[in-house]
Formats: structure tokens, sequence, C-alpha cells
């Protein structure tokens, strides 16, 4: 009987592996083939932009979704991402020794020291991933080696946010204050202003999203995946294992600063300008927002729910300006409420519902089970080996897996 | 039955032979609140030795102290390290695994997945990030000696009571826990589901050193080789069944005048 099961399962499992292919091609033949024919030069832009959102979302899908952290900060990665790119191109737009623009009419036209090193692009492409990473590493162990967690942390990290915003604000000759950094005219080299750039900046950014959601898929199928599930829903029982689940949950939460540092870093040259307003509390809650109504702790949830809220905030705006903000909101507290696996859940829970009903196994696309009298998601005294419906079982539990913490 | 704990220590492994608990002046407090006063123990690997004792006697904080749940003082050393005031992975990896009274194993992972993280502990970031591609040995081995081959692929989520609990106890097997504190075991199990979970302790005891926090008399008398009374925070009693049962201070404070004779009844009858 396990033998059976071994091998339905290993159906599965490569099933899932064509799947994700499969998927991945779709992604690729949209976001190169499809967008860039179908979409205006202004709406190509809007959507690399939100393709920046997008990344920030995909890392906190692994960190909450997956470990349970609710990262209510993430504005400060995409933040130090974003303003290292633009400290870059505010330094090469204003030539070999130059001073930029801003600080001529603010300070006292002189270059600080710790400005100097982002003259070389290859620092700061490694300081847009090392500076995150860093700063998130040293942050998530001061505070998962303390057992800080749930609400809490939630609350730290805002407050983080909130904090990097004023220091932002307050330093206005070295940082352009409540204006930020904008009036970029080249990226390494290449005229800002030249829509076949624009175009390009759209590829990276295309390529740059599909890269993280590979990374991510790897680290959820892997043993680091298993144990970061572990870890989140039951962080002692880890720890009574041997672990120090404090290790596991700053690798999740670095790899997502990570991410957002690079989203931020992209979202400079695409949109023109980073300032405060894009790193302070309100952005970070409305990364949250695209997740969680995405499907917090599937692999393609957060992306599509961050390009889907980023699209209709947009597309809504220009129809109902002022309104936007009521119905972020609500639509929150919808899926909060009623389907908190986000829309990447609707599927699982229709056909449980189906399921349920019919008084059938429920139908796993591949192969439908046989009939089975006890819903899937009961909890039976098992006999060994009637685990026929666990396939399905774990695919929908693990689109509902996310509970608030 | 009841000397098992004389004759079975001669049999057992060399390699086991210093990894016994001993627990001197083990003493908890919360607050200004002594929770437990002064404990000594000494267990031996081979004894399955149950601790058992009214409501606040201080077993389940025992347990807790000696895995770095509770802030103690006094020693408590297995195999040769110092349990009090280490940290909990590191205690976990020096061998001392435990279960709780509500079983908490990974719901949304299947048995297979909650043993193999079990046995992964001292995994590297090279293993780690990749997939799992085998069943290690000894996790095979967990899902025969627990009876869950079988439901391998099933979530744990959906297990039974019992089955949750087995698996608990199997992923302490894969864990390599030499000493084994299992915080009521049997609690709201089935008749036939307490049978099996006593001989699976008597199979894995036989070279572990396993402690039982127990409320369950029948349980206590079919499967303990020796007994730890607790009262108060302190060790009342401790010997046999039989030594304990007869103990007119046990009587007295645990079992009560009335559930005497039917006790040391039932005791011998076994």
């Amino acid at each position: 009987m396990s033998a059976q099961l071994a091998t339905a399962r290993e159906r599965l499992l490569a099933g899932g592996r064509a799947r994700t292919l499969g998927g991945f091609g779709i992604a690729a033949v949209l976001l190169f083939g499809v967008a860039p024919a179908a979409l205006s030069d202004f709406r190509l832009n809007l959507l690399a932009k939100f393709l920046c959102l997008a990344m920030v979302a995909v890392g906190i899908g692994l960190a909450w979704g997956r470990g349970g952290m609710l990262t209510l900060g993430q504005g400060v990665y995409f933040g130090l991402g974003g303003y290292l790119m633009a400290m870059h191109l505010k330094l090469a737009d204003a030539g070999p020794g130059g001073v930029p623009d801003f600080m001529l009419l603010y300070g006292d036209g002189t270059v600080p020291g710790w400005w100097e090193p982002f003259r070389s692009p290859v620092v700061t492409i490694l300081a847009i991933v090392v500076v995150p990473v860093l700063v998130a590493t040293g942050l998530g162990w001061a505070v998962f080696s303390r057992r800080v967690r749930g609400a809490y942390f939630a609350i730290l990290s805002q407050a983080l946010a909130a904090a990097f915003a004023i220091l932002l604000i307050g330093q206005q000759k070295v940082t352009g204050g409540t204006n930020g950094l904008n009036g970029f005219r080249s990226f390494f080299g290449f005229d800002l202003a030249d829509p076949v750039n624009k175009r390009m900046l759209f590829f990276i950014a295309a390529g740059t999203l599909l890269v993280m959601v590979a990374v991510v898929r790897r680290l959820m199928v892997s043993r680091f995946g298993e144990l970061l599930v572990a870890v989140r829903d039951q962080e002692n029982r880890v720890r009574f294992l041997g672990y120090d689940p404090a290790k596991v949950k700053v690798v999740a939460y670095a790899v997502a600063a990570a991410f957002a540092g690079i989203g931020g870093a992209l979202f400079v040259p695409i949109v023109g300008i980073i300032s405060p307003a894009d790193v302070g509390v309100v952005p970070s809650i409305a990364f949250l927002v695209g997740v969680a109504i995405g499907g917090r702790a599937t692999l393609l949830g957060p992306v599509l729910g961050a390009i889907a809220v980023s699209w209709a905030q947009t597309s809504l705006s220009e129809s109902f300006p002022s309104m936007w903000i009521y119905f972020q909101g609500a639509l929150f507290i919808l899926v909060v409420a009623f389907l908190p696996g986000g829309l990447a859940s609707l599927g699982a829970v229709w056909r449980r519902r189906r399921a349920g009903a019919e008084e059938s196994g429920p139908a796993t696309p591949p192969e439908p089970t046989p009939p089975d009298p006890t819903p899937p998601d009961d909890a039976v005294p098992a006999a060994p080996g009637d685990a026929t419906t666990a396939p399905a079982t774990s695919d929908s539990s693990a689109a509902t897996a996310g509970r608030l913490p | 039955m009841t000397d098992t704990d004389t004759t079975e220590p001669e049999g057992t492994d060399q390699r086991f032979r210093h990894d016994y608990l001993e627990v001197r002046g083990l003493r908890v407090e919360f607050d200004g609140f002594v929770a437990v006063g002064g404990v000594d123990l000494t267990v031996t690997p081979g004894d399955l030795r149950f601790l058992i004792g009214p409501n606040g006697a201080g077993k389940t904080t025992i347990v807790d102290a000696l895995t770095g749940l509770a802030p103690a003082t006094g020693s408590a050393q297995f195999g040769g390290v110092e349990l009090v005031g280490n940290k909990v992975h590191r205690i976990a990896r020096s061998g001392v695994g435990r279960t709780f009274q509500t079983a908490s194993v990974f719901d949304e992972l299947t048995v297979l997945q909650n043993l193999d993280i079990a046995a992964g502990s001292r995994r590297g970031p090279g293993t780690l990030q990749r997939k799992r591609s085998g069943t290690p040995p000894a996790v095979e081995e967990a899902l025969e000696t627990i009876g869950l081959a079988g439901a391998r692929d099933r979530l744990a989520g959906v297990l039974a009571h019992g089955q949750k609990q087995w698996l608990e106890i199997g992923m302490l097997l894969v864990q390599d826990a030499r000493l084994l504190l299992l915080d009521e075991p049997v609690a709201g199990m089935s008749h036939a589901e307490r049978e099996e979970t006593g001989q699976l302790l008597r199979r894995i005891g036989a070279e572990r050193t396993v402690v039982v926090v127990e409320h369950d008399m029948e349980f206590l008398r079919s499967f303990a080789s020796s007994v730890t009374v607790l009262h108060q925070g302190r060790v009342l009693s401790e010997g046999s069944v039989a030594h304990v049962q007869a103990d007119p201070r046990v009587v007295e404070v645990y079992l009560g005048s009335g559930s005497r004779g039917r006790a040391v009844g039932a005791g011998t009858g076994s």
C-alpha cells in the first residue's frame, strides 16, 4: 500500500515540477513577449514599477507566509536599496568629482565622505545587496534570539520604518529630505530619457523577479523550507529538537531584505524618484496588503497579489482619486476575515467545498482519487496506508496555511 | 515485572554506561513561589522511571527545568553535561529529548517531514538548501518502531491523538535522544493505545533513560520499573511500585485513604 502511495506521490511531484517549469515558461512569454508588444511605453514602465514592488512581496511571502514573521517594515530595506542606487545615479550624473545638484542647493556644496564610495558602480551594486542583508541579520539576530515574536516584532519593524523615514527627512543636506532624490539622467551610462533604455529596464526587472521567484521556490521545497514552516508553527518544538530557530528565521528575513533592497534599487531608475514617502509606514503596509490578498504562504500569491493591488491602485486612483485607501482597507479586512489564505486559496476552498458536498475524495487535478467517505481535513484515526487523500489535503492546507500571528 | 529494574542494567550496552541522569538540589522559583524545592533524582539507563504526584507537585516543572525552559538552580547532569543554565537547543543536542502534555507536532508537515526535521539538527547549510532526496535510515527505523510507516505521507495534523504522541516519541528517537522526558504521554488515549504506548516505551527504554510524568495509575502499575513520588516540590518517596504504594506518606498525601486498598490490590494482581 505504501509503495502505491509512493508512486502516486512521485507522479504528483513530477507533475509539480513540470507544472512549475511550464509556469515559468508562461511567465517568461508574458513578461518578455506579450507585455512589451501589448503595452504602451507608459504602461510598460508602470508594469516595471509593479514588478519592483512584487520583488519585495516575494521576500515577504517567504518571511511572513512561510516563516511567520510579520514584516511590517520592509520599506526600510526597500529604501536602503533605493537610496544607495539613487546616490550612485546622482554622483554619476554629477560626473567625476562633481557634486549632486541638491547638495549645492541645500548643503555646503561638498560631498560627504560616506557618499564617496558610491561613485563606483561595483561598490554600489554590492552594497545594494550587502547592506540590507547586514542590517536584517543584525536586527533579526538581536530580535529573534531574544524570542521577540508576533505582534511585538511587527510593531518593532514598523517603528523602524517610521524612524528611517524621519531620519531621511531630517537630513536634507545629504538625503534630499522630503523631496528625496530625483532627476536622474542616466543609468550606468545609459540615457534614461531614451525609450529603448526604459524598455531594457523593464526586461531587467522582469528577469530579476523571475530569478527571485525561482530562488524562493527552491527554498520552499528544500529541507530549509520544511524547517521554516516548522519554526513558524511550533518554534519551541524546533528548539527542543536541537535547532536554534533564531538562525532559521534570520536567514529567511535576510533573504527578504535582500529582495526588498534589489526591488528598491531597480525602482529608482524606473520611477525616477525615491523619497521618504516610498519607504515609511504606509508603503511598508502596502507591501504587506498585496501579499495577504494574493496568498502569503504560496509561491505566486504574493507576486500576483502585489501586482494586482498596485495595478488596481493606479487604475482606481485615475477614476476615483482619494478613494483608493478605503478600498484597499476594505479588501484587506475582507481577505483576512474570510479568506486568510488569500485569493490563492480560493481554488482549494472551492475544491474542499465540492468534495464535502459530493462526499467523495477531493479531486486532485492529475488523477481522481477513489471515493472516500471521509472529508479530507477531518482528524480520523488512520488505518495505516489510508493516505490516498494526503496529497490533496496537503495541497489545500498549504494554500490555507497562513494564519495571522 | 517489578524486578525488571534489577536485571535490565546488566544487559545494557556499554555505550550507555555513563548516560544516567543525576539531579542534585534542583530548585525552581517563580516570583518567590517555590515550585521545586531541592529535588535529588538519579535515573539509570534501562530504568522506566515514573514521576507522580498531585497537581502542583512540580512534575512538569522538573521536566521544564531539565530542558532549559524554566530557570533553575542546583545541578542536573546527563552524560556528563550540565543541563541547568544551558540553552534549550544545546540541551537537546546533548541527547535530552522531551514531549509535551499536548502533542506538539508540525501539523502542516507530513509524518516523514516531521521525523526528517527531528533527525537534522546537525545538518549544515549545504544539506538544508537542498531538497529531501531520500529517507535517512534512522527515520525509516523510527517509522517502523512507532508503527506509522503506512502513514508516512499523511499530514501530522490529521493524525489521531495517539498517533501524534507516537510521532512525538519517534521524533525523540531520530533526534538520538538518550534521555527521554515524557510529559503525560498517554493522557486522552484509549485503553488499546495505552497498552501499545507502554510496550513502545518498554522497547525503547531498554537502552535509554526514560522519565515519564503520568497521572494514570493503571498505566503506571503496568509499565513502571521505578517510581518517584513528588509532593509540594519535594521527593516524598522513591522505589519500586510496590514499595511506593506501601509507603504510608504516599497513601496519605497522594492516593488518599480510600484508594489504598484498590491501588495495592491491583498492584499485586498485575
